[in-house]
């Protein structure tokens, strides 16, 4: 397993299969397969993805240590950056095909809507982190700011739980689970906290 | 001389336009077991229909659309869900009952409901919550007809609709986190109106299971849910009857529910809204465009404050 793990043909593999959920859509779209409303299919997978990948994003870290292959660093910048993508996919699904770039509906939703100020921030939050996921940001920054910044992701995946549950009109089913998967992984992290010594 | 009647074409046999441009395609996917295709098994043809002026003459929404994308949330709350889980649903036998304050309440078979008058036509737009809509040929009479035929007395104020419910032929129905059996109710004067239509049919054909086969509502100047799906009750009453949106609700669902696009929805703008089958959204109107009609009834009433 580490050595499949530490294998340079696992990178591309992975890559790939995260364009899947995107290929897909594209396939659909382009055979008259998304259904009687394109554009909200297309809402809810982009932003479903967003979640997935966030959470799991936020797995590498527990599963490296329970499964004891702390390789699987190796893939945790590059599915960050796919919850990224996707999550870019969402919000240019909701300029562009709800919205048409109108910058007086767009504002006035984002202040109305606290589903989509929810959404906003969740995708504000991952900005930075994206922008600073390069090797060169992580030399600038030093180790352990670069840490603390992207501990942002947290807070990202959370705002995007209440994004989901306050969207949903009344079968909470799906942001609820988001939500129960989010709180294991984040205990997980809490439970394995590196202890505090007297300084 | 030789004078041909030109034949009664039903909307059904009509092919939307948009589909016959894609004829391809629409084989191709059709083939594919995609999403299109697809016509309920059962459904049977409603002949002899006359036409109602309450009529639109916009463009029909293509049939698959109507029947593949529904929110019924007794058979779940996706937007297919109700056309893969009602296939099964039993609508025969099936009885309405019409009871409360009236002097001749009774309980009809769907055959003895559907004589009580001619069933017509009715191309209505059809304006969703959720801010979709479409236009859609349904086939029924006025609700009118059996209210009036109950004889209410003067203190049938409102008139309260029951769907069907059972468990365990809708077993999604326990994950919809609203309460079941779905109830809807009307204002006397709003369930009298010759636009509230009491409806069997759509597309030329029996209603399919997913559109509230064997009897719904269609009131076509208020949001979608309000349109109460496969009624079991109808009941006159004094007071205003809870509904169900309201009950799970009531800060985002009003006992109205009419379509209006100055009053927004707490979670989202009712301004506009996105015809099924168009890429640009279009204005909502209000009343959904039915406001000659109905407006007269609300003369007075804060919509704000009834939404």
């Amino acid at each position: 397993m580490p050595s499949l793990i530490k294998s340079r043909w696992l990178k591309p593999l992975v890559f790939l299969a995260c364009l899947v959920p995107l290929a897909l859509l594209v396939e659909r779209g382009l055979h008259n397969g998304l259904g009687a409303n394109p554009i909200e299919r297309i809402t809810h997978a982009t932003g479903d993805w967003t979640m997935r990948f966030l959470l799991i994003t936020l797995s590498v870290t527990p599963l490296r240590r329970i499964l004891r292959q702390p390789d699987l660093i190796r893939f945790r910048r590059m599915l960050g950056l796919f919850a990224f993508f996707y999550g870019f996919l969402h919000l240019m699904t909701w300029l562009w095909l709800d919205k048409f770039f109108d910058p007086h509906e767009m504002w006035a939703d984002l202040v109305k809507r606290r589903f989509i100020t929810a959404g906003m921030t969740g995708f504000a939050l991952m900005l930075p982190l994206a922008v600073t996921s390069t090797r060169g940001w992580i030399r600038r920054m030093g180790g352990r700011n670069w840490q603390r910044l992207h501990r942002l992701i947290y807070f990202s995946a959370a705002a995007g739980v209440v994004h989901y549950y306050w969207l949903v009109k009344s079968d909470i089913r799906l942001p609820v689970l988001y939500g129960a998967i989010l709180a294991v992984l984040l205990l997980l992290r809490w439970a394995n906290r590196r202890p505090v010594y007297n300084r | 001389m030789l004078v041909r009647i030109a034949p009664h074409i039903r909307s059904s046999e009509i092919t939307p336009k948009r589909i016959y441009l894609n004829r391809r395609r629409f084989l191709a996917s059709a083939a594919a077991g995609l999403w299109l295709a697809r016509t309920p098994a059962h459904a049977e043809k409603l002949a002899n229909l006359a036409k109602s002026p309450f009529s639109t003459s916009e463009k029909i929404t293509p049939i698959e659309a109507a029947t593949q994308y529904n929110n019924f949330y007794e058979f779940g709350t996706g937007k297919e869900d109700p056309a893969r889980n009602a296939t099964k649903f039993r609508t025969h036998p099936w009885k309405v009952k019409v009871e409360g304050h009236c002097n001749n309440p009774k309980t009809y078979d769907l055959d003895g409901l559907m004589k009580l008058a001619p069933i017509e036509e009715r191309i209505y737009r059809h304006r969703c919550v959720e801010a979709w809509s479409m236009v859609v040929p349904w086939i029924g009479f006025s609700l009118a007809a059996v209210l009036k035929a109950a004889d209410p007395t003067a203190k049938a104020k409102y008139v309260a609709f029951e769907s069907f419910y059972d468990p365990s032929q809708m077993p999604q129905g326990r994950w919809a986190g609203i309460p079941f059996p779905y109830v809807e109710g009307l204002r006397m004067d709003e369930a009298m109106h010759p636009l509230a239509l009491l409806c069997f049919g759509m597309y030329g054909e029996t209603l399919p299971n997913q559109n509230g086969a064997p009897v719904r509502l269609v009131l076509p100047w208020k949001y979608g849910f309000k349109s109460i799906k496969s009624i079991v009750k109808i009941r006159f009453v004094e007071k205003e009857p809870p509904t169900t949106w309201n009950l799970a609700n009531a800060h985002e669902y009003g006992f109205y529910s009419n379509v209006n696009p100055q009053v927004d929805h707490p979670r989202w703008s009712q301004a506009s809204e996105r015809r099924l089958g168009e890429f640009f959204k279009r204005k909502t109107l209000m009343y959904n465009g039915y406001g000659e009609q109905v407006a007269s009834l609300y003369n007075g009433m804060d919509l704000r404050k009834y939404y």
